[in-house]
């Protein structure tokens, strides 16, 4: 594994970017989007993250094995939303007596 | 072979002397020995709470201590025996000791993030002990919301920082663990030449990384909740309880698992030892390791049925709950079928693989029961529920936990325990264990509610029955203390492979040297290849 370092000017643009997507986040909040508020915020949040993950914390040059364990944690946390919201989306589907 | 300690032989044990030498340490077998005397503090308070719940049960009217009290007690025993006894038990005291050993490394791969994981135990443990005796917390092992953020009185948030604080410990665990595996393996020694004991922590560790730090965010949502009045669980701010619910178990499912995973790494290395064979099915064996692991993050809305949690969900999660006992039955097929013509002795260690063996089967086999949806809203947070987990936890991971413990004291002491006292007291703890808690299956198939002191007359005797088997099990736990401390200064001293058995550690001294090994060894064998110990002594049979 070869330490590869990014130049300061690749940083110094990462750090104008998550600057300018906190100031997007900021000035969406104040738009009406209806149920579309939760999306492009957490759209924008995702961009954010892959942005620090890839560039800052070094995962574009990293090994597969490290790439692995980053989509692995990703992955249980898909779990945690998907069975959780699995009750919460689906709680009119089958009534329950005295319910 | 040697098997009289020449008295001049440096071992981790007198390399260096004090105080100081302990606290500062970096070697992992003695970190480990700094976990068992932690660990085992917590089992005699765990114990002590036990003792006056099961006093109280005595009688059906509830005299000896008020509601209030009563409720402490129960959180106070779950809450300690849980996240400061059996969590680190075994991982962190025989992990510890002895993974590196048996991959052929000198210590794990973060020896100061060892050290520090054990000082987070310790301060978390100091944090929920300062809330035991400032006043105690009532809200059960569990802190369901919205009690636990809005009503209850007591130290929840001392007692949940403390939970905190020891989660952080086992995340540094397992990530040791992890990282030890990958990189620190002594030349030969290939994945599928690991002892099932590695594997199994292997697996143990994937669920401490991936879990723990979900009851790490629990914990600061609750303290978000009851410090701030945020809603989040409280429908009366606006949010749900029952997301405390999936939080909590997506970590707390997986964490049984934390506790049995290991134990059955254990298992695994006892049943080979004593009936010389290797494992039957060592791939399929470890495989379903790392299957319980990941299948283990999927059924947690069992726990959920009666909680308000969608039918369609209590189906799904019944449904998954069923996958996950397919590889915990993959073991204990396996080690049944390896016990098939093999040269079975009957030590000590051996006892208790046997009592893991049948008292586990029994605690999953009612987790099927409890996971059938239909069964479970009749049983639910009543007694049989009770008798399911302590069967798994007490009857599977404490009799592994003990096993390993007489299996590997002459290696971690260089002295052997008395024999015959050690049988005694491995047949007292399987007889009370199981009269303390089979009459709890009873118990609660006729409908006593766990977390009560009075009950209906008619359940008396069968509360007496398990008061008097508890006293017995007492006993029985309270005999190896006595005999440990005894060989200590008088056992047997244990020569380097007291039970002919294949593993790495031991192929060196007994106690080790501090570096584990006087020259690394280069592995050409699969685990459990018995031709390799021919002719080594056997001393106990
Ligand atoms: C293998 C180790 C296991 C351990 C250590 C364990 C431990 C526990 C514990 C501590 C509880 C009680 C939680 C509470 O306080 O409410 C529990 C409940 C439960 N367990 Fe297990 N369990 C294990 C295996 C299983 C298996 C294999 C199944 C089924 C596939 C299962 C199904 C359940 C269910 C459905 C409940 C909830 C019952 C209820 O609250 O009504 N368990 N278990
Ligand atoms: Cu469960």
């Amino acid at each position: 594994m070869t330490e590869h370092i990014d130049s300061i000017r690749t940083y110094a643009l990462v750090l104008l970017a998550l600057l300018v997507l906190t100031a997007v986040t900021t000035l969406v909040a104040f738009v009406d989007l209806g149920e579309f508020s939760v999306v492009v915020a957490l759209a924008i949040a995702v961009c954010k993250m892959l942005l620090v993950a890839l560039f800052f914390m070094h995962v574009r040059h990293s090994t597969k094995l490290t790439k692995l364990v980053l989509l692995g944690g990703l992955l249980w946390l898909v779990i945690l939303l998907m069975l959780t919201l699995s009750d919460f989306t689906t709680r009119g589907w089958i009534g329950v007596p005295g319910r | 072979m040697i098997t009289a300690a020449v008295p001049e032989r440096e071992d981790y044990l007198n390399v260096s002397h004090g105080l100081k030498s302990w606290l500062l340490t970096k070697d992992h077998k003695r970190i480990g020995l700094l976990y068992l005397a932690t660990i085992t503090l917590f089992f005699f308070l765990g114990g002590v709470f036990a003792t006056v719940i099961r006093i109280e049960l005595l009688t059906p009217g509830g005299g000896l201590v008020s509601s209030e009290t009563y409720n402490k007690l129960f959180t106070m025993h779950g809450v300690t025996m849980i996240f400061f006894f059996l969590l680190p038990s075994i991982p962190a005291v025989f992990g510890n000791f002895f993974l590196p050993m048996m991959i052929g490394a000198r210590d794990l791969a973060f020896p100061r993030i060892n050290l520090l994981s054990w000082y987070l135990l310790v301060v978390g443990g100091l944090f929920a002990l300062f809330a035991m005796l400032a006043g105690g917390v009532d809200t059960g092992w569990t802190f369901y919301t919205p009690y636990s953020t809005t009503y209850s009185n007591t130290w929840v948030i001392a007692t949940a920082l403390g939970i905190f604080v020891a989660g952080f410990s086992s995340i540094l665990t397992g990530l040791n663990f992890i990282v030890t595996i990958h990189r620190m393996r002594a030349p030969g020694m290939t994945w599928f030449r690991m002892p099932l004991f590695v594997w199994a922590h292997y697996a143990t560790a994937l669920i401490q990384v991936l879990g723990t730090p979900v009851l790490a965010v629990t914990i600061v949502l609750v303290f978000c909740e009851r410090v701030f009045h945020i809603g989040i669980f409280d429908p009366a701010l606006g949010g749900d309880p029952v997301l405390f619910q999936h939080l909590f178990w997506f970590y707390s499912h997986p964490a049984v698992y934390i506790m049995i995973l290991p134990a059955m790494g254990v298992v695994s290395e006892l049943v080979s030892t004593f009936s010389r064979k290797a494992i039957f099915g060592y791939r399929i064996v470890a495989f379903s390791s790392v299957a319980i692991a990941v299948l283990g993050f999927l059924v947690w809305g069992h726990h959920m049925f009666v909680s308000g949690q969608s039918l369609f969900a209590g189906m799904a999660f019944s449904f998954l709950s069923y996958f996950v006992a397919i590889p915990s039955a993959i073991k204990v097929f396996n080690w049944t079928a390896t016990l098939y013509k093999g040269s079975i002795s009957y030590a000590t260690p051996m006892l208790y693989a046997f009592g893991f063996i049948g008292l586990f089967t029994m605690g999953g086999l009612t987790g099927l029961f409890v996971a059938a949806l239909g069964i479970d809203v009749h049983v639910t947070d009543t007694y049989f529920v009770v008798a399911h987990f302590h069967y798994i936890m007490v009857g599977g991971a404490i009799m592994g936990y003990m096993g390993g413990l007489h299996y590997w004291w002459p290696k971690m002491t260089g002295r052997m325990y008395p024999e015959g006292w050690a049988k005694l007291s491995a047949l007292v703890i399987f007889l009370g264990f199981n009269l303390t808690f089979f009459p709890q299956f009873i118990l609660g198939y006729l409908g006593m509610p766990r977390r009560y002191h009075t009950y209906p007359a008619e359940f008396q005797i069968l509360h007496v029955l398990s008061t008097a088997g508890a006293s017995v099990l007492a006993v029985g736990y309270a005999i190896p203390m006595i005999y440990f401390a005894w060989s200590l200064r008088y056992g047997k001293v244990a020569g380097a492979n007291p039970w002919g058995a294949t593993g790495l550690e031991w192929k060196t001294a007994s106690p080790p040297p501090l570096h584990n090994f006087d020259k690394i060894p280069v592995v050409t064998h699969d685990a459990y290849d018995y031709s390799t110990v021919v002719g080594e002594a056997v001393e106990v049979g």
